[in-house]
């Protein structure tokens, strides 16, 4: 069996960056496992521009992104392996990964970062009635061949869903020659960043069509088209208002899940909101040793907050080898009011340095309100927010000066107040 | 004077700004959190502007697609005519990022710059 002291399982930006991070301090043991034919990941088909604002303070494309993290882990010899996939991980740490050339790999490591992004919602999650016909993708699937691949996947297209996958898509169609005929989302608001609304819908004239859902597909083999129709408060479809929309296309950009099949097996703990691992202030998971950073652990709208939550995922993995990581469960944060979760779920201050950002998503738009920090019952940070969407990420930044005037705290509390 | 609401894209915040116009000369923007939502709200009430991402074919090389972008931002109105410009252009690997896959599109004094490696086959 083959020993490493840190495998990476996942060559996306999240696996990258944690490569990255570890070698910095001075962890020279490192395996990143992909399975895809080069490093990148998802950022290799995503040819738009808006990465790396807060990382590189420049506005990038997906693969100009990728490349200067692929650029690091080539300078620094970390060792990778493409086309290779992980069959099995164990809380004993142990790896099965398979590729043709090594055929089956026995791997064993001191400290394991899941990395393995995540998945779109496919149709069968949907529930969607209607004719089982073709022409009917997820966004990211359109993406890739579009993108990688240079092939239209059709003409005339309706796209479900306002997610950001979705909204890029129906800019880059447009652009190569498809008539996008409308974009359906069945919440009030979009799920996607207000940016991409204004560049990739309101830029060419494509109707966004929020509160509505698609009732019926109709088409043999190839789709026909759908029908629309508008939901009330319950997010049922209303009689009287569908539409009929002729199109050959349907694309789906209905929300990612957290890809943790991996995870299972090793008997990581997950969230049920999130559908990833629930992890302490170092990025580490249920199972000592065991790590995770970017989508796997919960989906990001910017990859440059994948980045920064992946390198204290690795400097923290790094420390774990090192064996100057404090053990000990801390702090529980607990997101209520309107807060669906946070990411990490405890916090042990000793091991946060200066300070530790906080993530979480709320459940639907607050408008002129305010995210509320309590260390039991005392409201320590009461931050006023003009808006704050179920499509946006927030985030806190809790200091470690904070953690020492509550040190006696037991629960920390993160809610939405109107005032 | 007449007034416009614009969401910024200068970055994901998407600040909601307002711009105030007398004619076609901007007065005032506010509503902004930084320097960039000022320059996009005097931009896109005057001349709009916009980094254009595509893709060409390549021959000789790993792969059969290359991503590219205008080096900057070109007027909103000639977005279809860059991808048009687009169209028949072919390149050879290997190329580089930053590589220059068309000179002066539309002359517009930007480059359309490659935003991926291909190696040679």
């Amino acid at each position: 069996m083959q020993e490493y002291d840190l495998i990476i399982i996942g060559g996306g930006p999240a696996g990258l960056a944690a490569a990255v991070s570890a070698k910095d301090q001075g962890i020279n043991s490192i395996l990143i496992i992909e399975r895809d034919d080069q490093l990148g990941g998802i950022l290799n088909q995503c040819i738009h521009n808006g990465f790396g604002l807060h990382t590189f303070k420049e506005e990038l494309t997906g693969p100009e992104y990728s490349k200067r993290f692929i650029d690091k882990v080539i300078a620094q010899g970390i060792e990778y392996k493409l086309d290779t996939m992980v069959l099995d991980v164990n809380d004993n740490k142990q790896v099965t990964a398979v590729n043709s050339k090594d055929g089956i790999l026995e791997l064993r490591a001191k400290a394991i970062i899941l990395a393995m992004g995540c998945r779109e919602r496919p149709r069968g999650a949907l529930n969607i009635p209607g004719a089982r016909c073709s022409g009917i993708y997820t966004a990211g699937t359109a993406q890739k061949y579009v993108n990688m691949e240079g092939l239209m996947p059709g003409k005339e297209v309706v796209i479900l869903g306002s997610g950001d996958i979705g909204l890029i898509m129906a800019r880059r169609m447009t652009l190569e020659g498809a008539k996008v005929k409308a974009c359906v989302e069945l919440m009030p608001h979009s799920s996607g960043l207000k940016r991409n609304i204004v560049q990739c819908l309101d830029d060419f004239d494509i109707p966004l069509k929020l509160s509505h859902t698609i009732t019926n597909i109709y088409g043999n083999d190839r789709l026909e088209g759908v029908t629309i129709a508008k939901v009330d408060e319950h997010r049922k479809p209303i009689v009287g208002t569908e539409e009929y929309i002729p199109c050959d296309t349907l694309l789906l950009s209905v929300g990612l899940l957290p890809e943790n099949e991996l995870s299972r097996k090793a008997n990581v703990k997950l969230s049920r909101v999130t559908g990833g691992p629930e992890v302490d202030e170092s990025m580490q998971t249920s199972i000592p040793g065991i790590f995770t950073c970017g989508n796997v652990l919960h989906v990001h709208d910017l990859v440059d907050n994948v980045t920064t939550e992946s390198y204290t995922a690795g400097k923290n993995a790094a420390d774990y080898i090192n064996g100057i990581h404090h053990e000990g469960v801390g702090v529980e944060l607990f997101a209520t009011d309107g807060v669906r979760y946070t990411v990490p779920k405890t916090i042990n201050a000793e091991n946060i340095g200066d300070g530790i950002d906080v993530r979480f998503r709320v459940g639907e738009v607050y408008k002129n309100s305010y995210i509320s920090v309590y260390f039991d019952d005392v409201r320590e940070m009461h931050l006023k927010k003009k808006i704050l969407t179920p499509g946006e990420m927030e985030s806190v930044k809790l200091t470690k000066a904070v953690f020492d005037k509550y040190s006696k705290c037991k629960k920390i509390t993160i809610k939405v107040e109107k005032e | 004077m007449s007034r416009r609401e614009l969401t910024c894209i200068g970055c994901p915040m998407g600040c909601a700004l307002i711009v105030e116009l007398e004619g076609k000369e901007v007065i005032s923007v506010s509503g902004n959190s930084c320097k960039l939502g000022e320059n996009y709200g005097k931009k896109e009430c005057t001349n709009p502007t916009r980094v254009v991402t595509s893709s060409v074919l390549v021959t000789g090389g790993q792969s059969e697609i290359l991503s590219v972008k205008t080096e900057k931002d070109i007027p909103k109105n000639l977005i279809y005519d860059c991808v048009g410009a687009l169209k028949n252009v072919v390149v050879k690997a290997p190329v580089h990022i930053g590589d220059v896959v068309l000179e002066n599109v539309l002359n517009t004094g930007v480059n359309i710059i490659a935003t991926k490696d291909i190696e040679k086959a």
